[in-house]
Formats: structure tokens, sequence, C-alpha cells
């Protein structure tokens, strides 16, 4: 593998590729270990507490069975690494409805939502941020300044439930404007996706102003002013690109963290999605669902760091060179 | 995502030690009222709190601030009593994270390396992976409830406190005192517990204190959704979880937990904001307060004034005469009120190349971007008269007249190219948005310019990005581009000084027979007396501020200045060349 990797040197953008790609298998591997784990590391006999407290000595062995773990541990993981596959991972214990369908039918709407949620964060913070940081340039409005500053920090310190509460209370309670849960039409998803983004852009726009404010002391901005072209074009064209790696960077974990926030906020608006799935799934104790919606969510997870990483490159090509030698 | 970071603050020589940062000012009064509620309202609250009454989804009343649940318990005091139940399980969970995470962040120090890669690679993926997923992970192992959830949501914070301690430490065990003391046999754990843990005591508590309102957020995120705290028992999570389900009937059910939640969050994250910002010397101590980078007319006598504006007018509108800058008491003041230049006259006629000299710091460069209307931040300019390539500065000039009479060359090649963007797209920036060219034209255009002043391959270079090209390539294609335009002014702010010696002569000897092609005016800054005299027809020496002396190239050629300091750059610049 490492041979290939540096014949392929020549093209940076293979080369960076690849090695993501390689990043993607280890952390699939690893994602596919633990969850495999879930169901040995459970205290004492899985199958008992499993089958629960009032089961019968028949239900136990029938729960051993059906989760393979009459088997050796080898033997277990290797069924349960080629169900995954061969689109196997079992039934539920509930419904007896197959896993990867549970899983087909929920993950739509939990990527609609936590995608959704990424972009209008990321656009909102953009604007909001460079707005304020334009605004506030070489202390100008100090006012505007103070007030961003405590109240950005105060509105991002709102959990995305706590927004998902009071919205419902406002948009669809009090004003019964939008639905308040379910996923029947587009005007439902307005409100879980702005939920999930609110927070966020607060906490994003925080990194692009404080970013724009220093790209802003660059000399390649003073160049651009030089050239006398509105403001607007400067910021969009001149400083946006600039900031957009550091941006990135650090608000990379503030997007993956969304999806741990959709699993919330699906419980605030009883969105058909993963997350209220796997809820329900762990209170009652069904662990092929258990199984197949954390899998699902850790790739969705690893696929979303990925993909952060390769508008990253994208936008500031030196960083994929990084690490190698500089010339 | 601290606060202090945000500031823009100039830097302060004095540390103000004992002064509270008002942000963590802010942060310890909230944390503090949110703990007192926590040790007390359970024993002041719990009757009105727990106890099942008549009077049923009561509104707002003097009686009940927020009304009544439907079991007719007081939802303002439910509100405060879940504060201990919370604070107990989010401090759980904090110690689980510092703790093992600490300890795991310090042992990897005595494993084999490759062992220790091998953590440090694997936990580089886990702290990239969302905190709940970990948690949920660990839930479903455990079951639900109070304690694991805080287990859960505690293992889920131990990576990043990994991360911390290796990389606080990773120097520390790599510095030479270190190695001096493994070589004396000190063993290592006396060099960790001496040397590792206290350096790191600061940026620990900072991340505790940041993460203290991760986990609570997430704690109740998780009893919020069934899977942490379970009935009779209550946080800030299940309140809120039973005011949603009750949303409809008691939508007011919903500020007592939410107000809560948000409260004790917010606490914790200032106080860990407020711990950054005094920890970081750059945001500490004042910042200016002056709104700065303007330019306005002098504020002379008013007649005085008028007449001034007269003549600008005049140079400005006249084309017969040939004056391309004019200058007239040019002040520039520092925010904090220093003059940086101190009233100075000079002009430039048509086709004449007049050198600006002088040290670093006599405000040669501030004279130039003000004159161009670039007055910088951190600095207010006025002026009696200001006039540049034919405009008069003083008064609203068009952006596209100044684009194009007006280029600029600067100092240093390598930061005055954007480098996110490719060299054609910013070189022809100008002819496309001022002139109206055409991309394919002004492409071509560069082209030409760019083989004008002998760049290698310029139909590839152009589709470059500036760190592909040396400094040297650069600043040639930073000239070609000014000449894109075919500026009346050109503006040269030290153009070759940070470039090869071998590459200097070369480069200015180009620059020169560029703008002459031109008919362009062109104003020369350097500190280099040597370059000005072989390159300008007048030279004038800038000194704190104030112009000393105006030297003809004649006058400069034979050696007959007369200001000391001019002198003292002669034999500097005669010295260099001796060499």
């Amino acid at each position: 593998m490492v041979e290939k990797l540096q014949g392929l040197k020549g093209s940076p953008w293979l080369y960076f590729l690849s090695q993501k790609l390689l990043e993607l298998i280890v952390a699939f591997v690893v994602l596919v270990a633990i969850t495999f784990l879930i169901v040995l590391l459970i205290p004492g006999d899985p199958a008992r507490v499993i089958a629960g407290p009032d089961a019968s000595q028949e239900h136990i062995e029938f729960t051993r069975q059906r989760l393979d773990l009459d088997l050796p541990v080898w033997q277990q993981f290797w069924n349960y690494l080629s169900g995954i596959f061969t689109g196997d991972l079992g039934q539920s214990f509930r419904t007896n409805e197959e896993v990867w369908n549970i899983v087909a039918i929920r993950l739509p709407f939990t990527v609609t939502i936590a995608l959704g949620a990424i972009v209008v964060a990321f656009i909102g913070a953009i604007i909001l941020g460079m707005t304020v940081a334009g605004l506030t340039r070489g202390n100008r409005n100090r006012w505007l300044d103070v007030t961003f500053s405590w109240a950005s920090a105060t509105l991002q310190a709102f959990p995305t439930y706590v927004y998902g509460a009071i919205l419902v209370a406002i948009f669809a309670v009090a004003l019964g404007w939008l639905p308040a849960g379910g996923a029947s039409n587009v005007q439902s998803y307005i409100l879980p996706i702005a939920a999930l983004s609110f927070g966020a852009v607060f906490s994003v726009a925080r990194i692009v102003r404080r970013e724009t404010a220093n790209v802003l002391e660059m000399d390649y901005m003073r160049t651009a002013r030089g050239w006398r072209i509105s403001r607007l074009k400067q910021y969009v064209k001149y400083a946006l690109p600039n900031l957009m790696a550091s941006t990135l960077t650090l608000s990379g974990l503030i997007f993956a963290n969304m999806i741990g926030g959709a699993v919330v906020i699906e419980s605030v608006f009883a969105w058909p999605g993963l997350g209220n799935g796997v809820v329900g799934a762990i209170l009652d104790r069904d662990y092929p669902v258990i199984r197949g919606i954390i899998l699902t969510i850790g790739v969705f997870a690893i696929m979303t760091n990925t993909m952060i990483d390769i508008v990253l490159a994208a936008f500031d090509p030196r960083t994929l060179t990084a690490g190698k030698a500089f010339s | 995502m601290t606060m202090a970071n945000e500031a823009q603050a100039a830097p302060t020589q004095k540390k103000q030690k004992r002064r509270l940062h008002p942000i963590l000012l802010a942060g310890l009064i909230i944390m503090t009222v949110v703990v007192l509620i926590g040790i007390f309202a359970p024993m002041w609250f719990s009757e009105s709190a727990n106890v099942q009454s008549n009077d049923r989804r009561m509104p707002i009343s003097a009686d009940h601030p927020l009304g009544t649940d439907e079991f007719g318990r007081d939802l303002f005091s439910r509100a405060l009593v879940a504060t201990r139940l919370t604070l107990l399980l989010t401090v759980a969970a904090s110690a689980i994270s510092v703790v093992i995470g600490v300890t795991i962040g310090t042992l990897v120090w005595f494993m084999p390396p490759r062992v220790r890669q091998l953590i440090v690679g694997a936990n580089s993926v886990a702290v990239a992976f969302p905190n709940l997923v970990i948690a949920l992970i660990i839930a479903a192992i455990l079951g639900p409830g109070a304690w694991t959830a805080a287990f859960a949501v505690g293992i889920a914070s131990v990576p990043a406190f990994v991360r911390l301690t290796v990389n606080m430490s990773s120097p520390i065990m790599a510095r030479d005192y270190v190695t001096t003391a493994h070589l004396l046999r000190v063993s290592k754990y006396k060099l960790i517990g001496r040397h590792v843990l206290p350096n790191m005591a600061e940026p620990l508590l900072i991340l505790t204190a940041s993460n203290f309102a991760v986990t609570l957020v997430e704690l109740s995120g998780l009893s919020f959704i069934g899977l942490g705290v379970q009935s009779p028992d209550y946080d800030y999570g299940l309140l809120l979880s039973d005011a949603l389900t009750m949303i409809y009937a008691q939508p007011t059910q919903v500020i007592g937990p939410a107000v809560m939640i948000v409260l004790a969050g917010l606490g914790a994250m200032l106080i860990g904001d407020g711990l950054a910002a005094s920890s970081n010397p750059r945001t500490r101590g004042q910042r200016r307060a002056m709104r700065t980078g303007t330019l306005r007319p002098a504020p002379a006598a008013a007649n005085e004034q008028a007449k001034e504006q007269e003549a600008a007018r005049e140079a400005a509108e006249d084309p017969e005469d040939e004056i391309d800058v004019r200058v007239r008491d040019l002040r520039v003041t520092a925010a904090n009120g220093t003059e940086l230049v101190k009233g100075i006259d000079f002009d430039v006629r048509r086709r004449e190349i007049v050198g600006l000299v002088g040290e670093s710091g006599s405000g040669k460069s501030l004279t130039a971007m003000t004159l161009c209307g670039l007055t910088p931040e951190g600095v207010t300019a006025t002026a009696g008269t200001l006039v540049a390539a034919g405009h008069n500065m003083l008064e609203p000039v068009s952006s596209r007249e100044l684009a194009q009479d007006i280029a600029l060359v600067y100092q240093d090649p390598m930061s005055t190219f954007n480098p996110a963007l490719k060299l054609n797209t910013q070189l022809t920036e100008v002819a496309r948005t001022h002139l109206g060219m055409r991309p394919s034209r002004a492409r071509r255009k560069l082209i030409e310019r760019f083989e004008q002043l002998k760049i290698t391959s310029p139909e590839h270079r152009i589709g470059q990005h500036p760190h592909e090209l040396s400094g040297g390539m650069l600043q040639r294609a930073m000239i070609a581009s000014s000449l894109l335009a075919e500026a009346k002014l050109i503006v040269a702010d030290e153009p070759t000084t940070a470039l090869d010696v071998t590459v200097q002569a070369e480069v200015l000897r180009q620059f020169v027979s560029a703008t002459q092609e031109l008919d362009a005016s062109v104003l020369f800054i350097s500190h280099d007396l040597g370059v000005v005299e072989a390159l300008c027809d007048r030279v004038l020496v800038m000194y704190r501020g104030e112009i000393v002396e105006e030297l003809t190239a004649e006058q400069l050629g034979s050696r007959r200045v007369e200001h000391p300091y001019t002198r003292k750059l002669l034999d500097a610049a005669e010295y260099v060349e001796a060499l």
C-alpha cells in the first residue's frame, strides 16, 4: 500500500484522495469492531440481560442463538462482518423487520436534516461573521463588536434541543405556522433544521469573524484594495477563499457533532429518523437494530469528516501537499 | 471558539494580573448562583417540587412563578431542585473525562514509541467522532440510567483530554532539561510530576471548564431522550422532556428547564473562555478606541483651506499642467496621537521618477499609501492638498479612474499576492473590472506583459498559484499587471527589497524601461540611496516624518548633500558598494 501511495506522488490530488481513503478504511474497521463489541461488553451474561429480567430459560437460549452468542467469538465476528457486506444484519427482535430495511427507511430523514443544518449553519455563519468583521474592522462600531461577542457567546450555549423546544412553543403552538412534529410535508423540515443549525450559526460565525479580521489585515487584501474593487468583491472573491480553510478546520468538529445533535433533535420533533430509531432500540434492548443504526450513524460521521477534509483541500491547495516536503 | 480570541487587541506591555477578566467574572458569578441553587434548592423547595397537589396546570402567578404541572407540582421549584442532580452527574462525568484522559495521555510516555503512535492515532480518530454517538454506544452496552449516562458522557470526552495531555507534554518530554534529567537517571514518574503536569495546569483547567458546559448539555440531552435520569428522579433534561409532552396544554413549562440548562452551560463556558482570555497575552489589556484609516482635508483656516482646494482643483483639471502628484501639509497621526508624518510638501511632474528615501519608520510608506487614498488602519491622515495622478484625493474620485490611473507595486511579493487564487485571476482584476476587458483579452494582454518582463513560459505561469513561483518572478508579475492598465502614476514601495541582490538589478532595469514606455510618473520608495541614485530624476530624503532634503540626481551624483542624515545614508550606500 505504502509503495503504491508513493508511486502516486506525482499527482497531489490522487495522493491526497488515496490517503483519505486509507483513513476512511481504518475508521470503518474500528467502527465495525466497536459495534460488534456492543453486545459482548454487556456486563454479565449478555443473553440474559437482553432477554430481560422475567424471561424464561427458553427465551434466553433463543436470544443467545439469534445473536450468535453460542458461537466462538471469532465465528461471531466473521458472521457479523460478512453480514455487513452481504446486507444481512439480522432482524429486529421486536418487529422481525430486516435491520437494513429499518436503516434504509430512516436514514434519509436524518441525512436531510443533518446536511440541511450544516449548509444553513455554514452559509449563515459566513454571512454573519464576515458582515460583523467588516463593520468592526479597525475598531469601527465598537458597540457592535461588544454586542456580537456577548450575544453570540450566549446564543451558542443553547443546546439544540432547547432551541427545538423554544421553536415548537413559538412557531407550532403559539403561532401555529409550522407542524410541531413528524415529517409529513416540506414545512415539517423547517423547524428541525432551524433548531439544529441555530447554535452552530453563532459558534461558526465567531470563528468566521475572527478569521476574517485576520485576513483583512493581510498584505494581499491591501493589494486588492489598491485595485479599487467593490467591498463586496474584496470580501467574497479575495477574503473568503483564504478564511475558508481555517474556518473549516476549526468548525469541522462542530459539523461532525451535528450528527449527534440530530439524534437528540429527532426526539423533539418525533422525527422518523435514525436517532429516534436507536433510542427506541436501546430502550427495547433491540440489539440488531442498535448495531445497524450506530454503524450507519458512524459511517455517516466518518464520511462527513472526510468530506470536510476534501472541501478544505479544494479551497486551499496547499493542504494537499501538507506533510510532504515543501518546495 | 473562545470569546477572547475574537478581540483584535493592541499588545500591551504591562500585565494586568490582579484584575479578573470580565468574561471570567461573569462566568464565575453565574456558576456561583447555579451551585448555590444546587446546594440549597433541594432543602427549601423539595416539598413544593415533589408533593402532588390539586393546583394542577396552574398558569404563571405570584404563588407559582412558572405555574404548576399536571400533578400540581410547582414548576419553578422543580427547575431549581433539578439543579443538584444535574450538577452531581456533570461533575462525575467531568471527573471521569479528566482523570482517565490525563492518565492515558501521561501513560503513553511509558510505552514504546510504536504503541504510543498507535494510541495517539486511534485517539485522533476518536476525537473527530461525535461525542453523543460514543455516549449512545456506552448507553447501549450498560442500559439507560442516570449514572451510566454520566459514565457514558464522561468516557465520550476522554479523547479530548488525551489529546490535550499528549500535545502539552510532548514538547516538554522532548526538551533539553528533560533529556538531561533522563540522563541523570531521574525516573519518568518524577519527570512527569515535576515538569509535565505543572506546565499543563492552565490549559487543562480551561478545557475542563469548557468541557463541563458540553458535558452538562450532553447529559441533559441523554435524559431528554430517555436514556439518562429516570423518573421519579429528575434533572434538567427530564424536566424539558416532560415539558415537551405537555407543550400544547402548557407551553410555559419549557421555560424553567430551558433557562436553567442555558444558564449553567453558559456559566461554565464563560469561565473557560475567561480563563483562556486571561492566559492569552494578546487579548489582555485595552483596545484602541479611535476610528482610523481615514483621510480628511487639513483643518486649516477656512479661507486658506479654500485656497488650497482651489489649487488642487487647478492641478486636477488643467491638462496642460504637468503636475501628477501634489502634496501639501500632509500629516499622518497614529491612534495614540503620535504624529508619524509631520506636514510634508512635494510634487511629482509627469514622466518624472522621484525617489522617496529614508530608514524604516520614517513615514515613507505611510506617505505613499495615503497619497493613493489607501490610508492604513491604525492611523488617520489630513492634508491641505493631495493630488495623485491628476485626481484630487480629498474629494471622492471614482474607483474606476483610481484603479486605472494609479498602480501600486509592494515590497514583499510573497505576501502581496492572494495565496488562494491563480495569478491570472488576480492580475487581470483591474483590466476586467475597470477597463471592461473580456477575460480572454485580459489574459492575452497579461501574457504579452509577462513576455516583456522576461518571465519564462508565461502561458503556464499565469495559471499557477503564487506559492509556485519565486519571489523575483512574482515581483515581475506584479509589475506586469501594473503595466496592464497603463497607469499614469506608479507607486512602488521598495519593490526589490525582498529580492536577491542578483535579481534586484535585473528587475529594476525592466521596471524602469517599462514605465518609460508608458509615459508614467513614478514615486519610488526605498531605503537604499544607491538604488535610488541610479534610477531617479529627483530624490526626497525623509527622516522622522519630515522631508529633510530634496536633491536632483546631479546633486546626489556629485555628493553635494547638506543634511547630516543624507550624508549618513550616502556613506552607508558607499560602504555596501565597497563590499
